[in-house]
């Protein structure tokens, strides 16, 4: 019931916004931060009260909506959403902040952004179908009115590119869901969509498999977005205004990373390993194209925007390792792309309320006229570059210790990305920061005023604390992680001969090494499995059932 | 000997209530002057008593006159649905007709009877009766839609309608005869067995009429390839008999429809679906790509109500036990979506001028935000945007259709809602994103408020909390 509160709280805050008189702007403001702020501290009760023991739902809460269906308002926290829930109401706050000094229309932006906080709070909680696809596309409606609104020039453009795109994937799930939805109610009888006994209770045959990780992929990917389904949002991150940004970046791009974890892998774990190939090397060339074309990058909002295609594409490739390493990574990274890439949108952000421009050339020894906002910048630069001791660090080297395990040559193409990102970050840190000022103008900016420091030194604190004592944010996760690879392991889409010296494999699957090169096996085995994969299939859901209880 | 007949009156109650009522305003026409106000409270009170006699009935579904009309929770069903969207439309109409002229007391009259006709339509399981049901629907709405007799474009409207409308009349005709032919009655559930009794039930005579009844039906719901008259006649016809038209004689003709596919030719081997399919196809594809080009909000609803059709065709493919609840639940929720933007088209029509180019809409956020925040609740409903009417009316469907397992069909739906979404949002950005380039003169009448503002309650509700509607449908199964 908490969580139901503390995710709506939010929307209740919009509303009461909506009452507030139009003229009285700092107290629509003062209004919106006390909500946000309260919000976050509220959902930080989440994160002291979490049993660091179990895997299971906690905090949860399920209510009957729509008898007839058997769909229930069904909410819950674990370890892959507890960050990520944590993690939004934390940057809505600081959005909040960093629309303090916009004139048009505050109290309107200030409710879309909160309403867009509770769809993606819901989006992270769940934990049924139906409700989630509702949760899913709620967001989208601020978030294009928060483009389209207070964008840039082409924001028309950019604002209806972005919700059709989102629009096409998540249709196509909607469709995905609804046919799993039969498939229970034809196997069992129950018409129920809540996700817990759909994904433990249906046997999805080998073949729909796919193509309902397809439906799913698709919503996710455009999300995330994975190359070649990112035109999006270079666009949309262009055009829309910083707080748009930071959010896009920060939470909207995890949803669809959350997605796979929560739906795909879990629910499709056959299919998973079937396009794994595929998937890891549309994510590598993700690294190495977003990389590159960041490198040539005019205007500052873009380069970020790529390199947001190049670090989303590592997690992808963490999450399709799995391993222990590769999904623990991939969820590091998440936090990480939402820390770094957001302060990298502030700080853009804050340097054109100054300039009104990006192009990169327009500026030039900005150290000089505002030393304390270049320290910032080269912080979150070099986090985002993944400098030991700070927080990109640790997720990227994870995630290419999983991959490494899976597949020596994709793990060393992807490599090239941390060299590429250093590239283009420093480079771009050179031509705005050092060199000589291009415009006369440079020279009049001001530094950080009080209230830019106030949203942007919480996120150089998480970049210090993720990097040197990750353990606080990685133990979270660390049953939620154990429990998901159990079923999503290769190994259980071994040919039956497996079952022979099962006992043994699963003893290993603690140590990650061996599960990994059992994994490697199995897709070397894939033609041979699918005569057989009914009596091992059956056989493997006790085995991933007695291997989650022992873990 | 003949046999006498078998006359069941209980079961005629809303019928006769509201006939009575109708004639009730014919005659009381006669003795009022110019001012019309006493008309529409006698007609909404008989809209009132003819929905509390559709529940005169008990031990559904009841069968009377031989077979040829039942009374079952569907029927049920579609006349609260009627009775509300007549409602809706006399409630609409009341500034409006003064404003533009239209002092006729028949206007009332017109709109009780047509609703007659649909409540006979929706309770048919006789050809007969079904064709008696669809001429009173039709005769009423031509004139209705010609009703502005000084207006040209009412009058173009009129005839349109009314040629291609006997056109279609003439198929739906031919289609029966066909039928009637080859099963020799015209009973739907002597069809049926009929048609189970033959060998080679495959007869190509009897494929020929259901498409006869295909092309027939398809004109009178407007869908394509047989919807031309449609963007026209609504462009034409005053706006609340547009949103009239574009509800409760669609709704009657898809569920004698349904039966008719149901229970009449349900018995044979599927060869109809195709047909039906193509049309439902066509329907969903030629609405929204017309609707995108669209410049006036009339002709774009036009479209976009072709595009509707479609969907809910797929429902009449499906025929499963939840098609039919997820056909009634669909057009209760697009009464409710259609009602509530032709309400704030009214109230952002000028004197003289309707207004009705989606330029019109150009900033209206700006001046009226809570009058913009409604009507892009009532698009994106229509686009089927959670959590709104409209998409847990398109989940139905889609499940009814799903479960049949015609995942391509859902799929090419699916891709028709993303098209949908483009013009739904072309009016959202007209009015979000872009400055005003005109004055707005709103026209806040107290009645035509009331309807949006039910609008907007239905549409939230339904969205927001289904459950009990969802409940009431799920009883509307014809298993």
């Amino acid at each position: 019931m908490f969580l139901t509160f503390v995710t709506f709280l939010p929307l209740l805050g919009a509303i009461a916004i909506a009452f507030l008189p139009d003229e009285d702007e700092s107290l629509i403001k003062q209004t919106a931060l006390a909500i946000a702020v309260g919000d976050f501290l509220l959902s930080l009760a989440f994160y002291f009260n979490f049993d660091l023991t179990t895997a299971n739902m906690q905090f949860e809460y399920s209510a009957v909506w729509i008898k007839d269906w058997g769909v229930n308002f069904h909410v819950g926290l674990d370890g892959i959403s507890l960050l990520l829930y944590v993690m939004t109401t934390f940057l809505t706050a600081i959005c909040i902040v960093s629309i303090w000094t916009v004139k048009k229309r505050i109290k309107e932006y200030m409710m879309a952004l909160l309403v867009l906080s509770t769809g993606m709070l819901g989006v992270f909680v769940a934990l049924d179908l139906f409700m989630f696809y509702v949760f899913w596309e709620l967001q989208l409606v601020p978030m294009y009115l928060i483009i389209g609104i207070w964008g840039g020039p082409r924001r028309l453009y950019a604002s209806i590119k972005f919700f059709l795109y989102t629009a096409v994937g998540s249709l196509l799930m909607l469709a995905a869901i609804i046919w799993i939805y039969h498939l229970h109610a034809e196997q069992t009888g129950v018409f129920t969509s809540d996700l817990m006994t759909i994904t433990y209770n249906t046997d999805i045959p080998f073949g729909p498999q796919k193509w309902l990780f397809i439906a799913f992929f698709l919503a996710f990917a455009i999300k995330v977005p994975m190359f070649p389904f990112h035109t999006w949002l270079p666009d949309a991150h262009v055009e829309a205004p910083t707080a748009g940004s930071v959010i896009l970046a920060g939470v909207l791009l995890k949803m669809g990373t959350y997605g796979f974890l929560r739906f795909n892998l879990p629910l499709f774990p056959y299919a998973c390993n079937e396009f794994m190939p595929y998937v890891g090397w549309l994510a590598v060339i993700g690294i190495v194209y977003g990389a590159c074309v960041s490198m040539v990058q005019e205007d500052l909002k873009k380069l970020v925007a790529y390199s947001s295609v190049s670090h989303m594409g590592f997690v992808m490739l963490g999450i399709f390792a799995f391993n222990h390493y590769g999904i623990q990574g991939a969820l590091v990274q998440n936090l990480n792309h939402g820390i770094s890439t957001s302060a990298l949108f502030l700080l853009v952000g804050v340097i054109y309320d100054r300039r009104h421009t990006r192009m990169i050339k327009e500026f030039g020894g900005i150290t000089n006229y505002m030393p304390k906002y270049a320290i910032i910048f080269m912080i979150v630069a070099l986090s985002s570059i993944g400098l030991p001791g700070m927080n990109g660090f640790v997720g990227e080297f994870l995630i290419l210790l999983g991959i490494f395990q899976v597949d020596a040559f994709m793990a060393g193409v992807a490599t090239t990305g941390v060299i590429f990102a250093a590239c283009y970050i420093l480079w771009m840190f050179q031509r705005v920061m050092f060199l000589k000022s291009n415009s006369p103008e440079n020279e009049k900016l001001k530094d950080l005023d009080l209230r830019e420091y106030i949203m942007l030194l919480p996120l150089v604190v998480l970049i210090f604390w993720i990097g040197l004592y990750p353990k606080p944010f990685t133990q979270t996760f660390e049953a939620s992680v154990t429990k998901l690879i159990s079923r999503v392991d290769p190994s259980n889409f071994k040919p039956a001969k497996h079952d022979d010296h099962g006992d043994s494999s699963h003893a290993a699957a603690t140590t990650e090494h061996k599960t990994v090169k059992i994994g490697h096996k199995a897709t070397e085995h894939k033609t041979e499995h699918k005569t057989d994969h009914k009596a091992a299939s059956s056989g493997h859901k006790e085995d991933s059932h007695s291997k989650a209880n022992a873990h | 000997m003949i046999a006498a007949p078998d006359i069941d009156l209980v079961s005629l109650a809303p019928v006769l209530t509201l006939s009575a009522f109708g004639f009730a305003v014919l005659i009381w026409d006669l003795f009022i002057g110019k001012d019309k106000t006493q008309l529409i409270y006698i007609s909404l009170l008989g809209l009132f008593l003819t929905a509390v006699c559709a529940f005169s009935k008990t031990n559904l579904p009841a069968y009377s006159f031989t077979n040829s009309y039942v009374v079952d929770n569907l029927s049920v069903f579609c006349v609260i649905i009627f009775t509300i969207s007549s409602a809706l439309a006399i409630l609409l109409s009341v500034n409006y007709n003064p404003e533009k002229g239209i002092e006729i007391g028949e206007y009332y009259c017109l709109i009780l009877f047509c609703t007659v006709g649909m409540i006979v339509l929706s309770s048919a399981v006789d050809l007969i009766l079904i064709f008696l049901g669809i001429e009173i629907v039709s005769i009423s709405l031509y004139i209705l839609a010609g009703i502005r007799r000084d207006d040209l474009k009412s009058n173009e409207a009129a005839l349109k309608y009314f040629l291609l409308g006997a056109f279609a009349s003439g198929f739906l005709l031919y289609g029966m005869a066909l039928i009637y032919g080859f099963t020799g009655t015209t009973n739907l559930k002597g069809i049926m067995t009929a048609i189970g009794q033959m060998d080679g039930n495959n007869n190509s005579f009897l494929i020929l009429g259901c498409i006869l009844f295909i092309i027939g039906f398809g004109f009178k719901v407007a869908a394509a390839p047989f919807h031309m008259w449609s963007p026209d006649v609504y462009q034409g016809a005053p706006t609340p008999i547009t949103a009239f038209m574009a509800v409760g004689p669609k709704l009657a003709s898809l569920v004698a429809f349904f039966r008719v596919f149901h229970t009449g030719v349900g018995g044979m081997d599927g060869s109809w679906e195709m047909p039906l399919a193509v049309v439902a196809v066509a329907s969903m594809t030629i609405g929204n790509l017309g609707a995108i080009a669209q410049t006036n909000i009339k002709r774009l609803l036009a479209y976009s109500s072709i595009s509707h059709v479609g969907y809910i065709l797929l429902a009449v493919i499906a025929k499963n036990s939840i098609a039919s609840s997820s056909l009634v639940f669909y057009m209760l929720a697009y009464t409710f979506m259609i009602f509530g933007v032709f309400g704030i088209i009214l109230i952002l029509g000028k004197k003289g001028d309707e207004n009705l180019e989606i330029d019109a809409y150009c900033g209206l956020s700006t001046k009226f935000p809570l009058l913009a925040l409604t009507m892009a609740i009532f698009m994106l409903s229509l686009g089927g945007m959670p959590p709104l009417a409209g998409f847990v009316a398109k989940f139905y469907i889609f499940s009814a259709v799903l479960k049949e397992g015609h995942e391509i069909l859902v799929v090419i739906a699916v891709l028709n809602s993303v098209i949908s979404f483009y013009y739904y949002l072309k009016i959202i950005i007209n009015m979000y994103f872009k400055d005003a380039n005109q004055e707005f003169s709103p026209n806040f009448q107290p009645l035509t408020l009331l309807v949006v503002i039910i609008a907007l309650v239905g549409i939230l509700d339904l969205g927001i909390f289904p459950g009990p509607v969802i409940s009431l449908a799920e009883n509307a199964s014809l298993f």
